[in-house]
Formats: structure tokens, C-alpha cells, sequence
């Protein structure tokens, strides 16, 4: 007598037709989950900010206001004039944080976008052919996966050299394969369906099979892994530059940078690691809070 | 279901538009972590023969795990047969590989039990039914074909915009069995077409799929669990039990003279709603469930659970399906014993009938 | 609509206009049980037939108290044993569950728990309502898998609910109702996931432990055939509501409501002869009328008259029956035997 059967018992009672358009079901749910909304109007807020960075910015984020008020022992913090305080050089630290969201929104969806691309175009591989191409593909994945996510990508932006692009990269080539486990298991669950095998049953061509009934029905879940992975790109991207992989140019602002630059200040400066690590918490919260709400709207399963 | 082939003595056998021969389909059981190598096999199906005559309608019925679904997706080459014979209208059909194989389909098309999972979500009517004349390339104006099938299915022509989810599950078996006629084909397997419909609804089913049958000379494997459906639309009906058919007959036959043990059986475990039958009949109930089809029981599939069981012949000997003096030709049974059981001569064992109730209070 | 038998020996359950209604912020409350009255005499069994959206298995989680507490509002009366099982609190109710009413549903799977053996769970509910510890216990649980037709139930103790097949399941859970010796065993849809040969065996069990015992059974289903063999009296429910019960003999001689008349006239029957055409009901049940607005079944109902839509259609009782319809079938329109 399980709460889960007795809901079953009492749904099924209900107009049958509650459960049917998955989707406008979602996205009723999504509109009035209170998590979901906060999640979306922090991604909402972290995206303005990035667009429209040089007009919220009080100053460019290489000029340096403040620089006849530093010295070593004293860098000041947040006062009227600068929010945020300055950093170490004398520059806005709130222009610097502004200006930060572009480049962490920018190695987010670049990097998610081109994870997804190759994650999707192998498991699409994997779950079309099935047979020795998913085995192939598979335990490639399988390898990937037995990787620690950021030594990998700390060994791949090593490899490539720091810069932007090789952060982008080493994040993307790190969810290539999640993506691809993802889409696979999806699209393995729907060939076995009775729709698929009555387009079979009619003669349909095996690419319009796929592309026409499997894969639309197979990329929800992608679309909340897209979500889940632009907030751990985010970090990601934050400790690759963290850690000096990251773009090599000292005057463009970036997060995790900005966290590393502070650390010999850290006991004269906390607002230096206070905001930058602020800023890559909230940003990567929204995602992670719409993108975890998406997957219980869209996937009854994890309904609670 | 106006065949000639239900009250003739014996229907015509030749030319049949189905012919099955020695069709088995064996699962591979793979075992080992590194190197998989094959354990066993589940026999699904295990050697059937089975003849569809042109405009008949043959019931395949039996209880879930014998094997008959698997049966009606290996003749549509659905699941790969893994040895024996199909052949459809004089074609063999088991080498046909990729582009001839996708030809052959428009002959021969499948009904589902679940109306729902067997559409695309994301698929309105218009496309549901248009996907087949798409896939073979067939032209003209299909907006117009979908009115008639719509209206061939009973479905207003208002349907072809709207999503599976916006209809009831009878209108979505409409919606399935329209799907099913778009090409034209000869041969339509439905795989539990009622089951899954409201009780008010199966009839409705039934009918439709009964009239199309007129209209369009349709011939039809029905596969179905429930003994009163497939009695009432199947001029022959096959009974399945653990991959291999233990009888076949004209439908009025099988009824009125059961012979195999296990058709008995099932036949007493329907219910029928009508309180004076049922407190009158006598009752065969069978003990145990269904052996694994993996390790099927030697000699008779059905002598673990037989009440009439002999301690001769039954667990050491295949039977094979032959006729039976008194029968028609068409009537076949797979059981050593059907003679003397018919006659009376062995009796079930006491524990396994249950006597009519007394008259209830 | 009390039954005669009901009335001399008083009744076991009385359930009074028992309505449940499920609310949803926002959209309007969905009546899935509607004004229903039903009694249950000492060793009767009764049916409660409907088609899916019907309210039976409402109605029955309703009864066992087991209806979500939020986004449900239930309205009325189930008397057992003149308590008011609705308004009990939430202790006595569980007491009141194990001991005196049990319930079987349609998948044994997720009623069982899948990592405890069978024996086990059949030992901790005799544990809990008799006091067995130990060894009796575990010796009570094997007669009791015995008693419901478990074969080698000494080894089948040890077995975990996947280990049996979904008969011996639906035995074991009967074991596990039975276990605390009920007055009243629910059973909603106990053979639907199996197949006809173990149906039987189910309902030869049922028929048996209800002689044996002398409780009463309360029997949902969709399927007549099943009511037909097994039930007492019988309650067709419609869209929420008991629009005819009669005894069985009465109610499949004589169908009046034009529901359960097109009900028995839409089932293929084996004893049929070949060729008798199926009469279906037109429509789907989804097609209903709201109750306030008259006959649910209207849109559906070939009886159909004018005063149908023109309000909700009263129960009345008639010897013995009743009937909630305003232009019943008259003897030539009965379904032909």
C-alpha cells in the first residue's frame, strides 16, 4: 500500500486526460515552482548583466580610479564611490565582476554548446546502430568517464596552452561524454517502444526512424543536462583560469582569475575573494536550481 | 467476417495468403563478464505451423509468456526467426533483406494492444497517417486519403490536426488501426487490439475491425489472451502454449468440442457473466504456472500442469498436431490422448475439477 | 438500498453517501465519488463493477482510509461496526486496517516489499496482530502460504517477492490479508495482471477462504464474467456514482439501467454462438455529463429522453433493487441470454 500506488490508484480515476501533454504539463508545473522561478530570474539577471556589461559598468574594467589609493598594506573595500572596493591594481571591482559574467557566460555556452554537439552526434551514433558501433563508442565513454572531470580538463587546457579557447575546449571534450551516455540511453529506451516498431512495421526508413520519432522524443532530458552543465562549466572555467589556464591576457576581468589574484590579499582583502566567488556561486546556482526543477517537471520519475 | 472457410467442413488449403512452416524463434541467454558466449536459449517459439487462408480470420490466442506476440512479429519479420518458414502469397520471406524486406511491408501490416505507446507523441493524425504513404513513395492527395481513412475508422475529418493525447483510448486504437490500412496491405496482425480499451469500448473495436473486413477483404491474425473475443471475430483458432500450438480448429469446433487438455482449461477459466452458467459448469483448474520457456518440460510442454496426464508417452514424447477420427479434417489436436479423454475414458484428477456451486443463496 | 439479508443481521459496513472529490489549486474539483451508499453484510460479497473514471477504486481507498490526506475531500459515512471509519484518527483507523479490514490490489508487486522474504513479511504482520513471536510465527506463515495454495510453502518462506510468479504473488499477498484474520477483505482488480487459468485459481481461493471464514468480501472489478460466479450483490457505478444494484441473479436476468444493459450486451461472450453480433456502447466514458446536469451516461444512453439532461436522475428502490435512471430497459430491450 505505497503513497505511490495509491496516487496511481487515485490518478487513474482522475480525467484521464491530466497526463497528457507532457510538455504543457512541464511547463505548468515549472511556472509555479517557486525554485524554478528564483533559478530562472537569477540566470535572467546573471545575463543582463553579461549583455549589458559596459552600460551597468561604472568604469572599463581595465581602468584603474583607484590607483593612487592602494598600497600594499591597504586596499580599500566597498565604500559609495566603488561598491565592490578596488583591487590590488586600483581597478572598480564591480566593473571587473560585471564585466566577469561575459566571459563566464560566454566559456559556459560555448563550451556546453560544443559538448552538447559532439556528445549528441555520438550518441546518436551509438543509439541508431546499436551493435559494434555502440560497443565502440561505449566503452570510449566509458573511459572518458573513468576520468575525473577537471584533471582531465586541467590536462587538456595544459596540453592546448592557456588561452580562452583551450579552456573551451578542455570543458567541452569533458562533457562530450555525459552528453552522449545520456542521449544513447534515451534513444535505446525509445527504439524499444511500440511507436518505433510500428514505423518499422509500415516500412519507414531507418533515418526517418531515427531522426523523425527517436531523437525528438529523446532530447528532453539533454535539454536539462544542457542546463545542469552551463553551471558546471561555469565553475569549471573558474578554476581552470584559477589555477592560470585561462586566458593569458591580465586586463580581460574573469572570475576564477580574479579568485587567484587575491589569494596573497586575502587576510588585508576578503571583498577580492568575496565577490568574484559570490558572483560564480549565484550564477552557477541559477543553473543548477532551473535545470533540476526542468528535469522534475519534464520527468515524472523524480517527482516528489 | 463473412468467410466461407468458418462452416466448411474443411477450409481450402490451398493457396493460403500466410503460410508458416517449423517457425522458431530462439533468444540467445548470454552470459561471461568479458567474452559473452551463449548459455541457452529462450524458445519463444518452437517449431509453428500455421496456415492464414485469404479473407479468413485466424485467433491465436494463449496466456502471456507462450509465445504469441513473439509469433505475429517474427511473421512480420519484426523479431528475426531463427529457423523454419514464412511465406506470404507465394513469397518466401525470411531472405528478404533491407529495401525488398521494406516493400514486402506495405502487404502486411501490425495493430497494437496500447494505442497510445504505438503513436508518437509528437506526431498529429495528419502525420501518423501520412507517414506510410511517405515512406513508400506514395503521391497523390493526401490530405484526401486521411478524410477517407478517418472516416473508414469512424473518426470526424476534424481528428487529422489533433495529438494523440486529445482522444480516448478507443478513438486512438481508430487512429492505429487507420494507420494499419493506409497502404492497402493484405495481411493485418492485431496484437491485442481490445485488451487495453474500456469493457464499453472492445465492442466497438471489434466491429470496426469486423466491418473493415468486409469493406476492404482484409485478412487478419488476431492475437489475443481472451478465449470470448477471439472466439467471436476468428473463423479458426490456433491455441498456443509454451511456443508450440497444442490445437487448431474451425472457431464453432473448438468451442463445442474442445480436445486438448489445456484448451479445456482455459476454456472453464473464462468467465462468462451470466450467474446461471457459472453456477452450473464444472471447472478444470490447472495447478502451478507456466514452465520457463528456457528450459521447456520434455516430451508434452503442457505435462507438468496436465490434469489428464498419463504416466506413458506424455513426458517422454513430443505429440505433434494430427486429426482426430470424429473431427474434421481441420480440427487438430497435440496430445497423445485426446481420444480417450474425448471419450471419457481418462478422467482428470479429482483435485484439479471444482464442482459447481450449490445453488447459491 | 439495503439488501434484505442486510437487514436482519445488520450490517457489517454501511457506507453513507460516501463522496470524494480531488482539489486542485486552480482548476475545478474533480468528483471521482459521488453520493455512493452501499451496505456489506457479515460473510456477503459484494461487487462494485465500473469502467476506468467509474470511482470503484476510490470508493474502496476511501473505505480503507488510505486516500491522500492533502488535495482530497471526502464527504459522508463508512460505518464499520457503527465507528465512523472517516472521522477515526489516524492510530485507531491503522489498528482498525490491519486487524479487521484488509485489502488486496491489482499489483501484488508494490504492495510486497521487495527486499524482505515472503515469510518474513507474512510472520510480522502475524506478529503484529496475534502476538506470534519466533518460531510460531514463522510456523503460522508457512500454513498460511499453504492455506492460499503456495506449493513447498516451507521453501517458498525464504523467497523474495520477484523470486515468485505474479499468482504466487497475488496468493502471497492474500496470505498476508488473511494473517490477521479480517472481517472485511477489499479486493480491487485482484486478477486483472494475471492470466485467465491463474484468475480462476485466484477466484476459486477467494470464493473458498469467504466460505471458510465467514467474512465478507467486497469484489472490484470491471469484468461481469467475474462478478457474475463470485458475487452476492452487485453495484454498477458509473462516473462516480451506483446507478443499479440488484442481487446478481436479479441484476443479470433483468438488467434495468441501460449502462449495465450495454455493458452485457458489449462483452463477447464464449457460450455465445458464432456470429451473434456485439452491440457496443457508443461514445467513450469520458463522454459524461456532470451529475448536476443530469444523467452522466446521457450522452451515451440509447434510452435517452428528454427529462434525462434536465437534472440528476434519483436512486430509487424497487423491490428489493435500485436504480438511478428515468427510462429504464423494458423487457423487450434486454439483452438477449
Amino acid at each position: 500500500m505505497s503513497l505511490s500506488e495509491i496516487e496511481a490508484a487515485t490518478e487513474s480515476e482522475q480525467v484521464e486526460q491530466a497526463a497528457g501533454n507532457l510538455r504543457r504539463e512541464a511547463w505548468r508545473r515549472l511556472r509555479r515552482d517557486p525554485v524554478a522561478i528564483v533559478g530562472f530570474c537569477l540566470i535572467a539577471f546573471f545575463v543582463l548583466v553579461a549583455l549589458l556589461a559596459p552600460l551597468l559598468a561604472p568604469y572599463a574594467p581595465d581602468a584603474q580610479p583607484g590607483r593612487g589609493m592602494i598600497t600594499p598594506t591597504n586596499i580599500p573595500g566597498p565604500s559609495a564611490q566603488h561598491w565592490f572596493g578596488l583591487d590590488a591594481s586600483g581597478r572598480d571591482e564591480l566593473s571587473r565582476v560585471i564585466h566577469g559574467a561575459r566571459q563566464s557566460l560566454l566559456v559556459g555556452v560555448v563550451s556546453m554548446l560544443l559538448g552538447m554537439i559532439g556528445g549528441l552526434t555520438l550518441g546518436v551514433l551509438a543509439g541508431a546502430f546499436g551493435g559494434t558501433v555502440d560497443s565502440v563508442v561505449m566503452r570510449i565513454v566509458d573511459v572518458m568517464l573513468s576520468i575525473p572531470g577537471l584533471l582531465m580538463a586541467i590536462a587538456i587546457a595544459a596540453l592546448l596552452g592557456a588561452s580562452l579557447t583551450s579552456v573551451m575546449i578542455a570543458i567541452a571534450i569533458v562533457n562530450v561524454p555525459v552528453f552522449a551516455r545520456l542521449l544513447r540511453g534515451q534513444m535505446l529506451a525509445q527504439r524499444g517502444s511500440d511507436y518505433v516498431l510500428a514505423a518499422r512495421s509500415l516500412g519507414v526508413r531507418r533515418r526517418s526512424i531515427v531522426f523523425g520519432h527517436i531523437l525528438p522524443n529523446s532530447i528532453s532530458p539533454v535539454i536539462v543536462q544542457a542546463t545542469l552543465t552551463l553551471a558546471t562549466a561555469i565553475i569549471e572555467a573558474a578554476a581552470l583560469s584559477f589555477l592560470g589556464l585561462g586566458s593569458a591576457d591580465p586586463r580581460v576581468p574573469e572570475w576564477g582569475r580574479m579568485l587567484a589574484d587575491t589569494q596573497r590579499y586575502l587576510a588585508s582583502a576578503p571583498h577580492l575573494a568575496l565577490f568574484p566567488g559570490l558572483a560564480i556561486v549565484v550564477a552557477a546556482l541559477g543553473f543548477t536550481m532551473l535545470g533540476e526543477r526542468l528535469r522534475e517537471a519534464i520527468d515524472p520519475k523524480y517527482r516528489r | 467476417m463473412t468467410s466461407e472457410a468458418a462452416n466448411a467442413p474443411a477450409p481450402e488449403p490451398t493457396d493460403p495468403l500466410l503460410s508458416v512452416r517449423g517457425l522458431e524463434v530462439h533468444f540467445p541467454i548470454r552470459s561471461g563478464i568479458v567474452f559473452e558466449r551463449q548459455v541457452g536459449a529462450v524458445r519463444a517459439v518452437d517449431g509453428v505451423d500455421l496456415d492464414i487462408p485469404r479473407g479468413a480470420t485466424v485467433g491465436l490466442v494463449g496466456e502471456s509468456g507462450c509465445g504469441k506476440s513473439t509469433l505475429g512479429r517474427a511473421i512480420l519479420r519484426l523479431v528475426e526467426p531463427t529457423g523454419g518458414r514464412v511465406s506470404f502469397d507465394g513469397v518466401d520471406l525470411r531472405p528478404l533483406e533491407g529495401e525488398e524486406l521494406r516493400r514486402m511491408r506495405r502487404q502486411m501490416q501490425m495493430v497494437f494492444q496500447d494505442p497510445m505507446a504505438s503513436l508518437d507523441p509528437r506526431q498529429n493524425v495528419q502525420s501518423v497517417l501520412t507517414e506510410p504513404l511517405r515512406a513508400h513513395g506514395i503521391g497523390g492527395d493526401h490530405k484526401a486519403r486521411v478524410r477517407e481513412l478517418l472516416g473508414l475508422v469512424g473518426l470526424p475529418a476534424s481528428a487529422a490536426s489533433r495529438y494523440p493525447h486529445e482522444f480516448s483510448g478507443g478513438q486512438r486504437q481508430r487512429i492505429g488501426i487507420a494507420r494499419a490500412i493506409a497502404l492497402e496491405p493484405q495481411l493485418i496482425v492485431a496484437d491485442e487490439p481490445v485488451s487495453a480499451l474500456d469493457v464499453s469500448i472492445q465492442a466497438q473495436v471489434v466491429n470496426l475491425l469486423e466491418e473493415l473486413q468486409d469493406r476492404l477483404g482484409l485478412t487478419y491474425l488476431v492475437i489475443a489472451h481472451d478465449l470470448a473475443v477471439v472466439r467471436h471475430i476468428a473463423d479458426v483458432v490456433a491455441v498456443m502454449y509454451l511456443g508450440t500450438l497444442v490445437e487448431q480448429a474451425p472457431s464453432d469446433d473448438l468451442y463445442a468440442r474442445p480436445l486438448h487438455p489445456y484448451t479445456r482449461a482455459l476454456m472453464s477459466a473464462v468467465p462468462i457473466p451470466d450467474p446461471v452458467v457459472e453456477d452450473t459448469r464444472e471447472r478444470i483448474l490447472l495447478s502451478g504456472d507456466l514452465p520457463s520457456p528456457a528450459n521447456p518440460p520434455s516430451g508434452c510442454r503442457f505435462h507438468t500442469r496436465c490434469p489428464f496426464r498419463q504416466p506413458t508417452r506424455c513426458d517422454d514424447e513430443r505429440p505433434v498436431l494430427r486429426t482426430v477420427a470424429g473431427h474434421p479434417q481441420a480440427h487438430r489436436v497435440a496430445c497423445h490422448w485426446a481420444e480417450d479423454i474425448e471419450a471419457g475414458r481418462i478422467q482428470p484428477v479429482a483435485s484439479a475439477v471444482v464442482e459447481p456451486d450449490a445453488p447459491a443463496a | 438500498m439495503s439488501v434484505s439479508i442486510s437487514e436482519a443481521r445488520g450490517p457489517l459496513l454501511d457506507v453513507r453517501d460516501l463522496s470524494v472529490a480531488f482539489t486542485r489549486k486552480g482548476s475545478p474539483d474533480v468528483r471521482a465519488v459521488d453520493g455512493v451508499t452501499f451496505t456489506v453484510s457479515p460473510g456477503e460479497t459484494v461487487g462494485l463493477v465500473g469502467e476506468s473514471g467509474s470511482g470503484k477504486s476510490v470508493t474502496s481507498l476511501a473505505v480503507m482510509g488510505l486516500l491522500p490526506p492533502r488535495g482530497v475531500r471526502v464527504g459522508g459515512q463508512v460505518l464499520f461496526d457503527s465507528d465512523d471509519l472517516l472521522t477515526l484518527p489516524r492510530d485507531r483507523m491503522r489498528d482498525i486496517r490491519g486487524r479487521d479490514i484488509a485489502m488486496v490490489f491489482q499489483d501484488p508487486m508494490s504492495s510486497l516489499n521487495p527486499v524482505v522474504p515472503i515469510g518474513v513479511q507474512v510472520a510480522e504482520v502475524l506478529e503484529r496482530h496475534q502476538d506470534l513471536k519466533g518460531e510460531p510465527a514463522r510456523r503460522g506463515a508457512e500454513d498460511l502460504l499453504a492455506r492460499v495454495g503456495i506449493p513447498d510453502p516451507r521453501r517458498r518462506l525464504k523467497e523474495y517477492p520477484h523470486q515468485l510468479s505474479g499468482g504466487m504473488r497475488q496468493r502471497a499477498l492474500i496470505a498476508m490479508a488473511l494473517a490477521c484474520k479480517p472481517r472485511l477483505l477489499i479486493a480491487d482488480e485482484p486478477t486483472t495482471a494475471l492470466d485467465v487459468t491463474i484468475q480462476a485459481q485466484i477466484i476459486e481461493l477467494l470464493k473458498e477462504l469467504v466460505q471458510d471464514t465467514g467474512a465478507s468480501l467486497v469484489m472490484i472489478t470491471h469484468d461481469l464474467g467475474i462478478v457474475a460466479g463470485l458475487c452476492d450483490t452487485v453495484h454498477v457505478m458509473y462516473s462516480g456514482r451506483v446507478v443499479e444494484s440488484a442481487g446478481r441473479r436479479e441484476l443479470f436476468a433483468e438488467p434495468h439501467h441501460p449502462y449495465t444493459g450495454g455493458l452485457l450486451a458489449s462483452v463477447p461472450r464464449l457460450d455465445a454462438p458464432r456470429g451473434a453480433p456485439l452491440h457496443p456502447i457508443p461514445g467513450s466514458p469520458t463522454d459524461v455529463l456532470q451529475w448536476s446536469d443530469g444523467c452522466a451516461f446521457a450522452p451515451r444512453c440509447p434510452n435517452r429522453i428528454e427529462p434525462c439532461t434536465g437534472g440528476p436522475p434519483p436512486l430509487e428502490s424497487i423491490g428489493g433493487r435500485s436504480l438511478r435512471c428515468l427510462n429504464p430497459l423494458t423487457e423487450s430491450e434486454e439483452v438477449p441470454a
